[in-house]
């Protein structure tokens, strides 16, 4: 008992854990539908692509998650405008215009006068976050979270049949943007827990290991918004135990729950599908 | 049945599409110019043309999907944005263009047909329980309601969505390819289908490159080569003629 008690003697710790199970469990509830539409790689590309925002927002003494939503959602307009005049194909233009972005990020760290620890952007924070760090996390998780369930129907048919959605009058530009928008500020929660390089595995795996174990959406958020908590906790406990860092053993043991699916998933893990062709 | 479902159904006045001069590019690239069309209500009509002679771009324009460069669109004497407020139009993919992995089943599918005429939040009513019912049941597809829709053969994904598209309570069907690998079940049921929507005074679009189908049960073919060659009653258009205009016969200039 004394492993998952005394850690909670130390304030930091409790605030760590509270801000990576808030995190995990937005980054969860996303990544159902960024595995479904297949925006793994746009996920990348954002999340790399508010980094400047976050060192100008530093530097002007704005809330961070302000700077990064509006590079965020930039990098967006960008990429979509590129591709629209240019003949260029479309992940080419992401690989292109996030590195771009990301870039222009690391000279900023480099040359504006602030107190940023680049590591800390790179690779989170979690463990020294300060309380208004937290107070925005909050703010961020209220508004996609109320987002993501009141539209969650709309957008999961946006996912499965755009098309339709069109024809039955439900505006899907507003629903591209609106998931874009959710995403910016989701990756911005989460590049305080696993920092940048690491954020997007928090908005893939834990929605591609629930995709795994059923055929019910419902229950895939269920399974996503579960696996990825239960990681974020795991994972800073690990760390505080190991002395190690905190992003490594979160998303490690993310990528090992999807292990066990991608194996013992009852009908689409590779272990189970060998039987029941042998049978 | 909901009161615009109604109206719109029962609504015989004018034709159910009306395509005046439309042109659609795509950035310069000419998709489709100069096409004229107007379908009345309760009819059975053929699409046909070569891939990408402007079949698709067709639907899509119809669908709200691309903006006309020129020209005018009415469905049900109302804008293309009009009627799909109204739940008019419905558009049944081919089954190719759908993500068969996704996690939804049968019944979620056809719900999503309501989707249009129910609150923000999209919590089904008793009433589009029962919609969703009996399309599934004219759709012989009740029994497999809470299947995932990828373990449907191609065939019954057809049917499924079909069946949204009844569940709407749409006056105007647009399909893609209906015919293509689907069993002799679902092609005899679908053929009986369409006679049923045409008594309902429903039009229904049937994009195809298949002639064999044409001849059978529609009543009107339009014959699409980058702009409409030719529309009217399937006797009087399908003339060799006119095919071999269509398929590469004579190509006409802009």
């Amino acid at each position: 008992m004394t492993w998952l008690l005394e850690p909670l003697t130390h304030a930091f710790m409790v605030r760590a854990l509270l801000v990576s199970a808030l995190v995990g469990c937005i980054c969860g509830l996303l990544s159902c539908y960024m595995t479904l539409k297949g925006w793994a790689l746009m996920g990348d590309a954002v999340s790399h692509a508010v980094m400047p925002g976050v060192v100008v927002a530093y530097a002007l003494g704005l809330p961070f998650s302000l700077g990064a939503f509006v590079f965020g959602v930039g990098s967006v307009a960008a990429i979509g405008f590129v591709k629209q005049k240019s003949r260029i194909k479309e992940d080419t233009v992401i690989g292109l215009v996030f590195t771009g972005f990301f870039a222009l990020g690391l000279v900023l760290v480099s040359k504006v006068r602030s107190n940023i620890d680049l590591t800390h952007i790179l690779f989170g924070n979690v463990l020294g976050i300060s309380s208004s760090d937290i107070q925005q996390t909050l703010l961020i998780s209220a508004l996609v979270v109320g987002l993501l369930l009141v539209f969650r129907r709309d957008l999961l048919l946006f996912c499965f049949d755009p098309t339709h959605a069109r024809s039955i009058g439900i505006n899907t530009g507003l629903l591209h943007y609106m998931l874009l928008s959710v995403l910016s500020l989701t990756a911005v929660a989460g590049l305080q827990t696993v920092g940048v390089i690491l954020v997007v595995a928090m908005l893939v795996t834990p929605g591609a290991t629930a995709y795994l174990l059923t055929d019910r959406f419902d229950r895939m958020t269920g399974l996503a918004m579960a696996s990825s908590v239960l990681s974020s906790v795991l994972g800073v406990y690990i760390s505080y135990w190991t002395d190690s860092s905190t992003a490594g053993c979160i998303v490690l043991v993310q990528t090992g729950l999807f292990l066990l699916a991608f194996l013992l998933a009852p009908r689409y893990g590779i272990l189970n599908a060998h039987r029941s062709q042998a049978s | 049945m909901n009161n615009a479902a109604a109206d719109h159904l029962s609504a015989r006045r004018a034709n159910r599409i009306e395509v005046e001069q439309l042109c659609v590019d795509y950035n310069g690239q000419v998709a489709l110019y100069d096409a004229n069309l107007s379908l009345p209500a309760g009819c059975i009509c053929g699409l046909v043309g070569m891939n990408g002679a402007g079949k698709s771009t067709l639907f899509k324009a119809l669908t709200g999907f691309v903006r006309p460069s020129h020209g005018r669109i009415r469905i049900n004497d109302l804008s293309v944005l009009g009627a799909q407020q109204q739940q008019a139009v419905a558009y049944v993919p081919q089954s190719e263009g759908i993500d068969c992995n996704f996690p939804v089943s049968v019944w979620d599918v056809v719900m999503m047909g309501r989707y249009g005429s129910m609150n923000l939040l999209r919590i089904p009513r008793p009433s589009d329980r029962v919609a969703v019912r009996d399309a599934l049941q004219r759709v012989e597809l009740l029994d497999l309601a809470q299947r995932p829709i990828g373990a449907l053969s191609g065939g019954q994904r057809k049917r499924a969505f079909l069946a949204r598209a009844i569940a709407q309570r749409a006056s105007v069907l647009l399909l893609d390819e209906p015919f293509n690998g689907v069993d002799v079940r679902t092609e005899k049921l679908m053929a009986q289908l369409f006679l049923q929507f045409r008594g309902e005074g429903r039009t229904i679009l049937i994009s195809t490159h298949d002639l064999s189908h044409i001849s059978d049960f529609c009543d009107l073919v339009v014959l699409i080569n980058r702009t409409v060659l030719a529309y009217g009653n399937t006797q009087e258009v399908f003339t060799p003629e006119n095919l071999a205009r269509t398929f590469g016969g004579m190509v006409p200039n802009p």
